[in-house]
């Protein structure tokens, strides 16, 4: 049998299946669909500025943990260490996207991230580059100084192993205490994806620091 | 709806494909004649007959975007059916299942769905109950129907418009319990609150009495405010010893009076978890350790693994070293001296290596995902933030945790499944937590997989991994969810939800080596950005495949035999009847003696090469022979043919024996 025959055989099968459908179910599909978007609509205008602010801001703690996490390779860190940095660069970049996804989907402004080396620079559409959206990053909790970020840039070795572990820790508490902040806001966490995004943060990053807490005495002991 | 894809535009198929093809046109034929399910195929006689390989290229590869009409791939499986939701549930989050009787419960993050799925190809909607919550984790267990409750717009009236204010009276977080007497019309009869609200549930049948049941409560969502729920801390232990973070709830149902369920213990199954284990370093870093001895760099242990000492550091440490040695250039003998001290300056530079075991207990997860409960072989699989938790449960309202392990490739344990005899365990992780798209080409193979454990004298022993083969876009939330066991005797088989990765069925007996064998998958839900949708979990539940799709409704399957599973094992596999099923409660199959069992082992024995083909054939034909006799005749026959076979070391030829010698006597 050539394949024409196959795909003739295929398309008679396929078209009767479809000229037997009656034509409202298609129709009522269609509604279906409607009514999805339209529901999907209406969950995304049930949300407050304080979840707003919250995944503008976690937008450039996330942005700070990937200059952190790219430093690993180049600074000579350890095998687990890699590993770490490696699933935070995957985690976060598409947490960062998912965040992006979110203040867009409800027409609120959405912040790009650019990186520059150890410079971070949050851009809040219509608004000039640098300036305040730099400055506006800096405030939340467990994000490192520009010191502390070139302090870990110069460190090698065994060296950034434990001084990453160290800032990482204090970086993922404070997405923990944003978290915390977010659901003690009247009104905030009531949105699904917000609620959801929002506790994936907090139960994947308090996982995380259980295990660079664990990563890190087993490199200090106890005695230091 | 073209549920055909060929992998590369303008490029024709190939002959793999083509075969493929016209399996499924022969599959859509029969669904679009008869509009119900296929009937089984005339006795096959050989499977030898039968393709053993996947299709390549993968078909769930390219599939197309489509809210209700994405394209679809399917191998090895039958649908028989995909219902939408209920109106008032359309475009809102579907979530877990339970089963009992004919019914399916369906949770919804608006409540909970009732199927009637007596005709599985048509499933009839029988109580839509509105009552949102999130996740609406559902279980039922006789008359009782309990519903998790987490997110912070769930209310005590099952009101739609949310709590708004951050303390309230209205607001409910934790287990709601019906009576579904009459499952058109379920009864709300009571809650129990949790601090944590309940991410999940287990239900827990006693060992001892019949009139009570137990729930654990995980929940994983932040602590509430102790002005909205008296006696909740989200203080660390050590500052409060009544946290409620690092433990579960259990919940002690009185089936006759299911209004005074309580919270009765809050287990710390957590304390004192050791470190996790890294993996070893990776091929190419050994590669990399051996060539830098090769050069005579030094190669120092550290944190437990040997590592190349980066240049700088060796000149810092020789600088001190020949200063200690005062001064000047080094030797050979300084040299030799200096590779000798390093290990001990590399020690007090960095620490000590190993953690005194003196050292407190170490911080652990606060919480678990999800707990499996299998009473009967006594235990429990916890998935607990970075461990995955082996309890021993046979004093329900007091589990001891037995094991943990803890793995570096592994995110956030999410649930457990045992198999059949409680000898294995295979753990899940949840990686980014469900809404990200972890099956990418260029998502590690380990990461958001499962893992695969023996359990020898109540320990956990690592084996290997298993994650979705087909590479999903970026457009579809990926990554391992939930699912069960099927019961093809004598076999691990494992039915599992990935999200809009589809469904995928696949074969963990021999530990080592998963391989898959049937799935579904559709396209994106969307084409231009990551719409909602997936199979959040699938279970089989009496001969079928059923799975909560996310948006799109109901999905129902059937397994269809291929060179991976014969007909026989499908028909052995139907013999196991449940009358209700929460899969975090896992049940332990059982086989009826029948011939369709003898035949189900004889095939098994065919495929692994475990008798010759011969044998097989003349056994084939005793059994067929002894099937159409009765009475002392077919003992006889049955008795011989046991005997025959009998001597053998091979497990599975003692299976056969057993059940030929079950038939003999029965």
């Amino acid at each position: 049998m050539t394949h024409r025959l196959f795909f003739l055989c295929l398309v008679l099968l396929t078209s009767a299946c479809a000229s037997s459908a009656p034509s409202s179910e298609t129709e009522s599909m269609s509604d279906m669909e409607r009514l999805f978007w339209q529901r999907q609509q209406e969950a995304m205008s049930r949300y407050t500025q304080a979840e707003v602010d919250f995944m503008t801001g976690m937008i450039g703690h996330h942005a700070q943990a990937l200059i952190m996490a790219d430093l690993a390779v180049a600074n000579e860190a350890s095998s687990p260490i890699r590993i770490l940095t490696s699933r935070i660069i995957n985690a976060q970049n598409d947490e960062i996207a998912t965040m992006q996804k979110w203040l867009k989907d409800r027409g609120e402004p959405v912040p790009e991230v650019h990186i520059d080396g150890l410079q971070l620079m949050i851009h809040m559409p219509g608004e000039a580059m640098g300036g305040d959206g730099q400055g506006h990053s800096h405030m939340m909790a467990g994000m490192l100084t520009q010191a502390q970020l070139e302090e870990l840039a110069a460190a090698k070795g065994p060296d950034f192993d434990r001084l990453f572990l160290t800032y990482m820790i204090q970086h993922h508490k404070g997405a923990v205490t944003m978290v915390d902040d977010m659901f003690s806001t009247d009104g905030a966490g009531n949105d699904e994806a917000a609620f959801k995004l929002a506790s994936d943060i907090q139960a994947d990053q308090s996982t995380e620091i259980a295990r660079m807490e664990l990563m890190l005495e087993s490199m200090t002991g106890s005695g230091n | 709806m073209n549920p055909i894809n060929c992998r590369g535009n303008g490029t024709p198929c190939t002959l793999g494909n083509l075969l493929w093809i016209v399996f499924f046109a022969a599959v859509l034929s029969a669904g679009c004649s008869s509009g119900t399910m296929m009937e089984s195929a005339p006795a096959m006689s050989s499977m030898a007959t039968m393709s053993r390989t996947a299709p390549s290229p993968d078909p769930r590869v390219g599939l197309g975007a489509g809210l209700f009409d994405a394209e679809e791939a399917i191998w090895n499986l039958d649908k028989l059916s995909t219902t939408p939701p209920a109106p008032d549930f359309v475009g809102v989050t579907n979530s877990d299942l339970a089963f009992k009787g004919n019914y399916v419960f369906q949770g919804n993050y608006n409540g909970v769905m009732i199927w009637d799925i007596s005709n599985p190809a048509k499933p009839v909607l029988v109580k839509d109950y509105l009552c949102p919550a999130s996740q609406s984790d559902v279980s039922v267990y006789g008359n009782l129907m309990f519903v998790s409750g987490e997110g912070t717009s769930g209310r005590l009236d099952c009101g739609t418009q949310g709590v708004s204010e951050q303390v309230s009276q209205d607001r409910l977080r934790g287990i709601r319990i019906f009576d579904i007497t009459d499952v058109r019309e379920p009864k709300y009869v009571h809650n129990v609150q949790t601090c944590r609200g309940s991410h999940t549930h287990s239900v827990l049948k006693d060992p001892d009495v019949d009139d009570k049941i137990w729930i654990y409560v995980s929940g994983s969502a932040g602590v509430r405010p102790e002005e909205e729920l008296p006696g909740c801390s989200g203080l660390a232990p050590s500052e409060d010893p009544n946290s409620a973070l690092f433990r579960i709830e259990v919940i002690e149902v009185p089936l006759n009076a299911p209004e005074t369920a309580r919270i009765v213990s809050s287990p710390r199954i957590f304390e004192d978890l050791v470190a996790p284990p890294e993996h070893g370093a990776s091929p190419a870093d050994l590669r990399e350790i051996q060539e830098a001895k090769a050069r005579g760099e030094f190669v120092v242990e550290l944190f437990g693994q040997e590592r190349i000492l980066p240049r700088q550091f060796v000149a810092q440490f020789l600088a001190s070293f020949m200063e200690s040695r005062g001064g000047g250039e080094a030797t050979a003998a300084d040299s030799a001296a200096f590779r000798e001290a390093l290990p001990g300056l590399v020690a007090a530079r960095f620490g000590a290596q190993n953690r005194p075991a003196n050292d407190g207990p170490a911080p652990g997860p606060t919480q678990c995902h999800d707990i499996t409960l299998y009473p009967e072989v006594g235990l429990a699989g916890g998935a607990c933030g970075g461990y995955g938790l082996l309890l021993d449960i046979s004093d329900p309202a007091n589990p001891w945790r037995m094991d943990a392990a803890a793995d570096s490739n592994f995110s956030y344990w999410h649930s457990a499944t045992f198999s059949n005899d409680g000898s294995k365990v295979l753990f899940t992780d949840e990686w980014g937590g469900g809404g990200q798209p972890k099956c990418r080409e260029d998502d590690p193979m380990e990461w958001g997989a499962n893992a695969h454990f023996t359990i020898e004298n109540g320990k956990l022993n690592f084996k290997s991994y298993w994650k979705l083969p087909a590479p999903q876009t970026s457009l579809e939330n990926c990554v391992a969810h939930n699912g069960s066991m099927i019961p093809v005797p004598g076999r691990e088989i494992f039915v599992q939800a990935w999200y809009q990765g589809g469904i995928s069925v696949y074969d963990w007996t021999d530990i080592s080596n998963p391989t898959e064998i049937a799935f579904h998958d559709r396209g994106p839900s969307d084409a231009n950005t990551m719409g909602p949708g997936g199979s959040w979990s699938v279970y089989w539940y009496n001969g079928l495949i059923v799975s909560s799709e996310i948006a799109r409704g109901l999905d129902i399957f059937e397994l269809k035999p291929s060179g991976f599973l014969t007909e026989n094992e499908i028909a052995a596999s139907k013999t196991v009847k449940l009358d209700y099923l929460n899969a975090q409660g896992q049940p332990k199959y059982y086989w009826p003696t029948t011939f369709v069992l003898a035949h189900a082992y004889l095939d098994q024995l065919e495929r692994a090469g475990g008798l010759s083909s011969s044998r097989v054939a003349s056994v084939r034909a005793s059994l067929k022979q002894a099937e159409g006799q009765s009475g002392a005749t077919r003992r006889s026959t049955l008795t011989n043919l046991a005997n025959d076979l009998d001597g053998s070391t091979d497990a599975k030829v003692k299976a056969l024996v057993q059940t030929v010698r079950d038939l003999s006597a029965s």
